[in-house]
């Protein structure tokens, strides 16, 4: 059991008409994972959820969640999804604790369980103080939280989130994170998100699909040592010249930027222990030293904002 | 699975007003048309009771009363079904029940038994209408159980129909006219008939729903007109089913 992947996707494509929306995508999730999906607007993202969950038929391709193959025994594979449209698919006539029993309903959940359950969904999501509201009457905040909680109600194997924090204000956004990231450890967890820094702070792994392609896929921790730094961004308040600041071992290149910033470019070893021993002994005063790190914006605006071919740079 | 659908379908008309409102707008009219042909009768019941086999309450009242609740139906029934399956997927809830472990047939048929069920309270409460005839007079029974029967058949097949127009769009109130023009079409389907040569004007009155009503009016319990009643549910039913499926599968 713990060897099959939780969601295994095979060469999915999807067409609408003439457009290829999902191209050739194949990926794994494994449990314990928690991945993070971007893509620029109308990349596929939401497609491609829309098809893991039954809510789409594949043009062609294969999906199989916890082991189980979806296009053959729905039913069956479906039990295992937690599912988050776009738009949180709630009824705005029935109240939160209303809307939670249907759902625990829908998902089978035997009726003596189905208390708990419910309990426990509005527990984790927050949903306490607005029971016995009705849906239609609450923010957008609290909706998409009816949304979350309807997803994990049935303690699925995989949680699919498409754009979580849509809406939440800055608050709700650290507690939806922090609740993904306690979702992670015993589910597997696909999100989709527009936010950068979000994929950095709650996922274990990154893909990024863009014109229906998956063009990049890394775990988030190897990305940060793969794309590790190439340089420093140095301040003196007593400046060197840059050809004294090139004869330090390791710098290969500076670069003077503005009010006194310097670029320090170097490939092999790292030279800040001994451009900090030098500043010292020389004086140079130094007062600033950090690491320029290749970000995930970075890598996203590479691989989104050039033109066809990056397709072959990537494969 | 099933109940649960249906049983939040019609938890959800009641949560609206339309529900209620279709309810009081359909009996009042309903009991003024009661009353007027209890008023036709009395006038000419001096008459009635000289003859011999006459026409009892059961024809002169009940007959008429269900046979214009039918119409009264038709017109009503395109609201209630109009937003069934077209609002839940004007606002995405339609993905909750498509990543739910249910099959299509379990969406469709929930939804279609909980339109049933609200179409039921309603003739319950019509019925109580000529019901309340007995008190006064004696009433064939079995003439009316025919005709509520019959009724029950009309408005069940309105129903599914009404299902099937609205998974076809995501705009009720299309669904609304669309479902009215075919239920009018099929209503009067056999007035061209009449016209036209013998076999043809058959055929159309095959078709047409009111031709199989009217013998259920009079008593006559035939199984041709009850299957095509149950033909009418199960084909709209099956398209709907189909329909949705095809929403998955959309090109």
């Amino acid at each position: 059991m713990s060897n099959t992947p939780l969601v295994q996707v095979e060469h999915l494509t999807r067409y609408y008409s003439q457009t290829r929306a999902v191209n050739d995508v194949s990926f794994n999730l494994a449990r314990g994972e928690v991945l993070g999906f971007l893509g620029p607007n109308g990349a596929g993202k939401s497609t491609t959820m829309q098809i893991i969950t039954g809510n789409l038929a594949p043009s062609a391709g294969q999906i199989s969640i916890d082991g189980v193959d979806l296009l053959d025994q729905p039913k069956q594979a479906k039990q295992a999804i937690g599912y988050l449209p776009e738009q949180p698919p709630v009824y705005r006539e029935l109240t939160v604790d209303e809307y939670l029993q249907y759902c625990a309903r829908l998902n089978r959940i035997p009726r003596s369980r189905i208390g708990a359950a419910v309990a426990t969904a509005k527990d984790r999501c927050g949903l306490g103080d607005v029971a016995r509201r009705l849906i239609g009457n609450l923010s957008k905040g609290y909706q998409q939280r009816a949304g979350i909680a309807q997803a994990i109600i049935h303690n699925p194997a995989v949680v699919i989130l498409d754009e979580p924090t849509v809406g939440l204000d800055p608050l709700q956004i650290r507690e939806i994170r922090a609740l993904i990231s306690e979702l992670g450890k015993e589910h597997g967890i696909i999100l989709s998100t527009h936010i950068l820094p979000e994929v950095q702070a709650t996922c274990n792994r990154v893909q990024i699909i863009h014109h229906g392609r998956l063009v990049f896929s890394d775990s988030t921790s190897g990305m940060t040592h793969r794309h590790a730094t190439t340089s420093l961004i140095a301040v003196f308040n007593n400046a060197p010249d840059v050809d004294s600041l090139s004869q330090v071992n390791g710098v290969e290149r500076v670069e003077p930027l503005e009010d006194g910033h310097m670029r320090i470019h170097y490939s092999d070893t790292d030279p800040a222990e001994a451009l900090v021993e030098q500043a010292a002994t020389q004086q140079w005063r130094l007062c600033e030293l950090t690491p320029e790190r290749r970000t995930l914006e970075q890598i996203f605006i590479e691989l989104t904002c050039s033109e066809a071919p990056l397709h072959e740079d990537a494969a | 699975m099933i109940l649960t659908i249906a049983a939040r379908e019609l938890r959800s008309l009641f949560l609206s007003p339309l529900a209620w409102s279709i309810l009081a707008v359909t009996l009042f009219i309903l009991a003024y048309l009661f009353l007027s042909q209890i008023e036709a009768y009395v006038t000419l019941q001096p008459r009635l009771a000289a003859l011999e086999g006459a026409p009892g309450v059961a024809d002169i009242v009940v007959a008429p009363l269900l046979a214009d609740a039918a119409v009264v139906l038709l017109l009503v029934t395109p609201l209630v079904t109009m937003r069934v399956l077209s609002e839940e997927r004007r606002n995405g809830t339609i993905s909750l029940l498509f990543s739910a472990p249910l099959s299509m047939t379990e969406i469709v048929v929930g939804k279609y038994l909980g339109v049933v069920a609200f179409f039921l309270i309603l003739l319950g409460l019509l019925a109580l209408m000529p019901l309340s005839l007995l008190a006064g007079t004696e009433l064939d029974l079995g003439k009316l159980a025919a005709g509520l029967l019959g009724l029950t058949l009309v408005v069940s097949a309105f129903a599914a129909i009404g299902v099937y127009m609205s998974s076809l769009t995501e705009q009720p109130t299309v669904a609304a006219v669309t479902t009215f023009g075919l239920l009018l079409l099929l209503w009067i389907i056999d007035w061209a008939g009449n016209r036209q040569m013998e076999e043809e004007s058959n055929a159309l009155a095959e078709l047409s729903m009111l031709r199989h009503y009217e013998p259920l009016l009079k008593g006559l319990f035939n199984s041709a007109d009850v299957a095509y009643y149950l033909l009418v549910i199960l084909l709209f039913i099956g398209f709907s089913i189909r329909r949705l499926d095809a929403h998955r599968l959309q090109p």
